[in-house]
């Protein structure tokens, strides 16, 4: 307890100096989730200001540990959510980049938001029932405002991304293959025929798959906030990156992201009323079989990240029984798998 | 021959630990930790029940595919050669053998009879899910 008392006293100063008000208290501090890698805390801030007024701020800190491994740098992931909330996409408000005082670590702040991030609530939970009928569309929506974000205009050029002379299809095919023959402790047919069926894909598509743009690169049920109304937030950004607009329309489709829900749509929604309320966004046109082919894509990158969390249990970088177990979870992809390229 | 409890008892008392005090007594990150434990346990409970019967079907499977083998005695070679076998026939599905034709109809129905072996044991509400 004594540790977060001085990790909410710091916080206090951290957001004195940062907003240059005469006091600020902080209140509730807890630490929500805790991995090797990333902390996630949250909090209330009162601030009092010069001119005497309170503002109650609810943040959430997300902190690092100290050279913890990562896809994209905090600044960068701070810039990119300073860039989707300036372009109206519900994301997270950034407020400051934390320094050495908050943590050994990169650490930012964000406002926060109330809601519910759980999926199996959403789907079964009568209170959600017009968040169901609501959200296909405003995930649809909020799609179409991230991908008409100009990367090279907001400062993120530098995320990232394929090579101009490769097609993102082609490039995210060939990374996913090489993470798989790295960590994969037995042979995987049912990935093998899969690869086979993307690589005959990624050739025929060669142009088609041309265009890229910025991609939310987790973008699933399970990684937004929402309330009774529906939509609220679209969180965790750390996995965006340059590519196919289509990548991000196909993994929602996943079937491991319904969590047992009869639609394709993260469980909730049908494809057709989700591609057209991406389209009325202005998100450009919905190319369905270039969807199915991330669908399927998107398949496989589960599956091997089921195998890589597994491995850092094997290496013995983790002990979570969650981790180990995880690797088990390969096989449902490899049976939609089987069903989607037959 | 050990005594009984047999190794499926054992667990079961685990299981039941887990689920009706521990899950119901804990809070927060722990007790999301102990009901993936107790799924853990079900996990290695169905393995222990199929496996004799998964692994003998996965060598006929393959011998239906690859050609037949003769079968090592006892189940570390078992598992050992069918790893073997298993990355015989990844190599085959790599180089284009299985893209289509006899062969492809030859390896998928085999391939989703082994996958869903894995899910009888990891998930079996997974398969008509």
């Amino acid at each position: 307890m004594a540790a977060d008392d001085e990790l909410a006293s710091r916080v206090g100063s951290f957001i004195t100096s940062k907003t240059g008000a005469s006091a600020v208290a902080i209140s509730g501090l807890r630490r929500l989730t805790g991995g090797a890698s990333r902390e996630t805390w949250s909090l209330d801030s009162t601030i009092t200001h010069a001119d005497g007024h309170d503002e109650t701020l609810p943040l959430i800190l997300q902190r690092d540990v100290r050279g913890a491994p990562k896809e994209l740098s905090r600044p960068m992931e701070f810039a990119l959510m300073r860039a989707a909330f300036d372009a109206g996409v519900p994301a997270p408000e950034p407020m400051w980049m934390g320094d050495e005082t908050i943590g050994a670590g990169e650490s930012f702040f964000v406002r926060c938001v109330e809601g519910e991030t759980l999926p199996r609530r959403l789907l079964r939970e009568e209170v959600y029932a017009k968040a169901r009928d609501a959200m296909p569309a405003q995930l649809g929506k909020a799609l179409a405002q991230i991908h008409r974000i100009d990367p090279a205009k907001q400062g993120l050029a530098a995320l990232p991304g394929p090579p101009a002379s490769v097609p993102p299809a082609e490039y995210e095919v060939r990374r996913y293959e090489q993470i798989f023959r790295m960590i994969a402790s037995e042979p995987h047919p049912a990935f093998e025929l899969a690869f086979r069926w993307l690589a005959a894909r990624v050739a025929s598509q060669r142009n088609a798959s041309r265009q890229r743009t910025l991609v939310h690169g987790d973008f699933r049920i399970g990684n937004v906030l929402f309330g009774a109304e529906g939509l609220r937030l679209v969180l965790d950004w750390e996995l965006a990156h340059l590519g196919d607009p289509m990548e991000d329309l196909g993994f929602i489709c996943v079937r491991s992201w319904r969590f047992g829900g009869p639609k394709p749509v993260g469980g909730i929604g049908e494809r057709e009323p989700f591609f057209a309320a991406y389209e009325a966004a202005g998100g450009g046109k919905v190319d369905p079989e270039r969807v199915h082919f991330w669908e399927v894509f998107g398949n496989l990158r589960w599956g091997i990240i089921c195998l890589s969390q597994a491995r850092t249990y094997l290496d013995g970088v983790s002990s979570s029984v969650e981790l180990a177990s995880i690797g088990r979870r390969a096989a449902e992809t490899e049976w939609e798998l089987l069903s989607l390229i037959d | 021959m050990h005594d009984r409890p047999t190794a499926d008892e054992l667990l079961r008392a685990v299981e039941l630990l887990l689920d009706d005090q521990l899950v119901p007594a804990l809070d927060g990150a722990a007790k999301y930790n102990a009901r993936v434990a107790a799924n853990v346990i079900r996990t290695v409970r169905r393995e222990l029940q199929h496996e004799g019967r998964q692994l003998d079907a996965e060598w006929r499977g393959l011998d239906l595919v690859l050609g037949a083998e003769a079968r090592p005695p006892g189940a570390t070679p078992m598992r050992q050669k069918l790893h073997e076998r298993n990355e015989e026939l990844s190599e085959r599905i790599r180089s284009g053998d299985a893209d289509e034709g006899r062969f492809r109809e030859l390896v998928l129905a085999h391939v989703r009879d082994t996958i869903h072996a894995k899910l009888e044991v990891s998930n079996p509400g997974w398969i008509d899910g």
